[in-house]
């Protein structure tokens, strides 16, 4: 278990009462100490959850025990079959893609992967996808469209990665040509974002029929680090940055940006992932059972108002 | 994202002191000093050593269109606050300052013409208005102009010269990369009509990663800076610094990124013969 700063007297508490249950549990005195500490840990978490700031909630998008994509997927899918590669470069792992079932019907799934262990979070490269994982994406998706199995993407991301090779093999145009594929095709698409919605890199498997967030996710045009890096030349004022960009969730669903935001168990998705599956679960079919409605023509009409309306102007 | 940092040669040539009373001016790339109106004639490229200038959005319409045929469209769509974002100054009041300093109204101009007799649909961004960034208006003008050309079944020039994203709109700029291109796609499945993409200096973060590598033709001008990511932003990632000529046009035709590059008094000429080969 990691702990933010903030999430400390919480975790410490938690971790006492566990440790007396443990060893005195059948005490008379300790049974009152324990039920005064859990009333404790009660008030604090009211206290400390109700009051997060803004930089707080960016924090937990980014949590290190925070649920990620194949989290979700094997608390929520089944008969999974993921498939490989773009089939000009390589096999980008901060993008993992294939197709499964979802109470009974066969969707893809699409989402960026994050690791959890070292080792893991070099080779998904944090969730930063190179453009081969754009293409692989795309490669589903456009599985998927020919066959009229809907597509649910799952965001979370910092970026598209900013390298050397991912600028030889075309980031741009992998990002802008996921966008149109997606703006154009003939199966319901649901996006989610699930942690970090971070600039292109998320956008490239956001343009859906609906577009949800987790409580705790934020979408983003920059990375705070990034936007302050810009402004004041230091990204140490990333706290200061992230007030400004509104990308927590009731900022982008009052935009206009997301259709729904999809509460999240006290103190975050990783307090009780199970909690927190099965909320996206119930979200998922609502919003497919729907979608599932319109036909091809319907739903690429439906996509263009959508994104059509996004944007503020005067004149 | 947008870009403030400017390299000497950058500064946009309307900002230009000339000398000696307007007559003479001096290239900041190869020190030449010339007759301003040697500049002038030659659209902005130092007729020395071939360094491209900016050039105005009337500039362009001229050079690419036939003459008096441009006629501008979608004027008095203006930005708000949204986010009410605010860094050294409040987002109101820099744009205030922006039209002020450049008397434009936002950082994109679209409108129509004809091209050697040929109805086309043109845009360019002005990146003298905080450095040509996307926000919602630049979002909305563009994909009016992609509207326009799918109605009437026009062609698509659009000139880029960005920095990427309005970072003052937050979110609100990030979703014109899918209005953007969803209305591009509309202009090819539904009539048939080719985007040509001009790619100028520079073109890079989201408005690379919309509509401006997606051309059915990419143009570059020589050596313009075209990427996802800025160079400083990737130096910092890899902790190294870039090769030379790293994310210029020549860099881009040989990664396979761009068709052709063309000098500033070929653009005409060039996208005028692909709009014949592919319309007849």
């Amino acid at each position: 278990m990691a702990h933010l700063e903030f999430e400390k007297p919480i975790v410490e508490l938690e971790e006492r009462i566990r440790e007396l249950k443990v060893y005195g549990i059948r005490d008379r005195g300790m049974g009152g100490e324990i039920s005064k500490l859990e009333e404790r840990v009660v008030e604090l978490q009211a206290e400390i959850y109700g009051g997060l700031t803004i930089w707080q909630k960016v924090q937990l998008s980014r949590h290190p025990d925070r649920p990620y994509f194949l989290d979700y997927v094997e608390r929520i899918f089944d008969d999974v079959v993921e498939l490989h590669g773009d089939r000009a470069y390589a096999d980008d792992a901060a993008i993992v893609a294939g197709f499964a079932t979802f109470e009974g019907r066969s969707v893809a799934v699409i989402g960026h992967q994050k690791g959890r262990t070292t080792k893991e979070k070099v080779r998904r490269n944090f969730g930063m996808a190179h453009p081969e994982g754009y293409r692989k994406a795309m490669r589903v998706m456009e599985l998927a469209g020919r066959f009229g199995r809907p597509v649910l993407t799952f965001i979370d991301t910092p970026g598209a990665y900013p390298g050397i090779g991912a600028e030889e093999r075309g980031q741009s145009e992998a990002i802008g040509a996921s966008i149109a594929l997606m703006s154009g095709l003939r199966s319901p698409i649901l996006a989610t974002v699930i942690g970090e919605g971070g600039s292109g890199g998320a956008l490239a498997l956001g343009v859906a029929n609906r577009v949800l967030m987790l409580e705790f996710a934020t979408y983003s045009v920059i990375t705070p680090e990034g936007c302050a890096s810009i402004l004041w030349r230091d990204g140490a004022l990333a706290p200061k940055a992230a007030e400004q960009l509104k990308l927590l969730a009731p900022d982008a669903l009052r935009l206009g940006v997301v259709d729904g935001v999809i509460d999240e168990p006290r103190g975050g998705a990783h307090r009780e992932p199970d909690e927190a599956a099965a909320a996206l679960k119930d979200a998922i079919r609502r919003e497919l059972t729907e979608l599932e409605r319109m036909s091809p023509d319907e739903l690429i009409a439906d996509r263009y108002a959508k994104f059509r309306a996004i944007g503020v102007t005067e004149g | 994202m947008a870009l403030f940092g400017k390299t000497k040669a950058d500064v946009d040539a309307a900002d230009k002191k000339t000398l000696g009373r307007g007559v003479f001016r001096k290239c900041d790339v190869c020190g030449v000093t010339l007759r301003a109106e040697d500049f002038t004639a030659n659209h902005e490229v130092c007729p020395e050593c071939g360094h491209h200038y900016r050039l105005s959005g009337e500039a362009w319409a001229e050079l690419l269109l036939d003459p008096g045929s441009f006629e501008e469209r979608d004027l008095g769509i203006l930005s708000r606050d949204p986010l009410e974002f605010t860094d050294s100054k409040r987002y109101p009041d820099r744009l205030v300052a922006s039209r002020k300093k450049t008397g434009l109204e936002d950082a994109m101009m679209v409108g129509e013409g004809t091209m050697a007799g040929r109805p086309v649909q043109l845009g360019a961004f002005l990146f003298r208005f905080m450095g040509g960034s996307m926000g919602s208006v630049v979002g909305e003008k563009i994909t009016r102009m992609f509207e326009r050309g799918t109605e009437k079944k026009q062609p698509v020039i659009l000139l880029s010269a960005s920095g990427g994203a309005r970072m003052q709109e937050g979110i609100l700029s990030l979703m014109q990369m899918a209005k953007t291109v969803a209305a591009l796609r509309r202009l090819r499945e539904e009539a048939n009509q080719p985007f040509i993409s001009v790619l100028l200096n520079p073109t890079t973060g989201g408005v690379a990663a919309s509509f401006a590598l997606l051309g059915d033709v990419n143009i570059a001008e020589p050596q313009a800076l075209i990427g996802f990511a800025g160079p400083r932003v990737i130096e910092n990632t890899i902790r190294q610094k870039l090769p030379a000529g790293f994310q210029r046009s020549e860099f881009l035709l040989e990664h396979g990124m761009v068709d052709i590059i063309a000098e500033r008094s070929a653009m005409r000429p060039t996208i005028s013969r692909i709009l014949s080969h592919l319309l007849g």
